[in-house]
């Protein structure tokens, strides 16, 4: 049985122009992709670690308000519940440091936002396909 | 001519079958020049690590992605991964098990152990063309790496 609660992305992005183009290049793939959005480090921490059915991927952003997305990336990889769960860092960074940092903690991919619509809206595409489709999640 | 530093893709896998279907659907994205090739476990960690018959090899040519069987011979595919993700110099690597296990635990331990994707091998064959085609994709180009 499908739980109604579960969704197959977690997307934390502050940014709502980048959130609703995100959301719109998914509705694109054909893949009925379930989204869930977290505004901030704060929420997606909340959604995370609450009884609700894991996703299978987060897209997290890493500028974010409240809690920024290295400490969230870090507090999903110290904890049991979220260890494992898949997170695809999706920011506009494209900082040696940060890109280090993201893997030392534990992302599964790093991938800088292109700049240009076309290009972002694309590349949303791929991810969705390459972590729904393609990888098998630990779930 | 390729050589050593530019591999892009090092392709871990026991199975002349796959490994020939794989590099043709590398090749349709034009990525096939840059994968190198080894047979088993032992032989991935002398080229991941630089040694052995790979001790001329620099270790901070890093591949942009390892994709790496489970079951191999000699060293298999956890204890490799375990090897690359516990030591500094190699822990940065995306690593994609390429495999045709679809056990649950398979899949628990390798996330657990810090593998960065797990796909299983499609077992027609235009899927698989297609599901490598796409993973080279990804990792050889939307993935970025710090190096």
């Amino acid at each position: 049985m499908i739980d109604p609660e579960a969704v197959d992305i977690l997307l934390v992005e502050d940014n709502p122009h980048d959130a609703e183009l995100t959301q719109r290049a998914l509705k694109k793939t054909d893949l009925a992709a379930r989204v869930a959005i977290a505004r901030d480090g704060a929420e997606a921490l909340e959604y995370l670690l609450s009884n609700r059915p894991k996703p299978r991927v987060v897209f997290l952003d890493l500028k974010l308000p409240k809690i920024d997305g290295v400490e969230v990336l870090r507090r999903m990889r110290t904890d049991d519940r979220t260890r494992s769960i898949p997170v695809v860092v999706l920011t506009s960074s494209q900082e040696e440091r940060d890109i280090t940092e993201c893997y030392k903690l534990g992302a599964n991919s790093y991938v800088v936002k292109p700049v240009e619509f076309d290009k972002f809206y694309k590349a949303v595409g791929e991810l969705a396909i390459y972590w729904l489709v393609l990888n098998k999640s630990p779930l | 001519m390729t050589t050593l530093e530019d591999i892009e893709i090092l392709l871990v896998e026991d199975n002349p079958n796959d490994v020939e279907l794989t590099l043709r659907a590398l090749q349709k994205q034009n990525l096939a020049s840059k994968v190198f090739v080894v047979k088993d476990g032992a032989e991935a960690l002398d080229f991941i690590f630089a040694t052995g018959t790979f001790a001329h090899r620099k270790i901070e040519h890093r591949p942009k992605v390892i994709l790496l069987d489970l079951k191999l011979p000699k060293v298999d595919g956890i204890e490799v991964l375990r090897r690359i993700k516990s030591d500094e110099r190699t822990k940065h690597t995306p690593v994609v098990m390429l495999t045709s296990s679809q056990e649950e635990r398979d899949v628990l331990v390798t996330y657990n152990l810090g593998v960065n994707s797990y796909i299983v091998k499609p077992v027609d064959f235009s899927h698989f063309v297609r599901a490598v085609s796409d993973l080279g994709v990804y990792w050889g180009i939307l993935n970025k790496v710090p190096y």
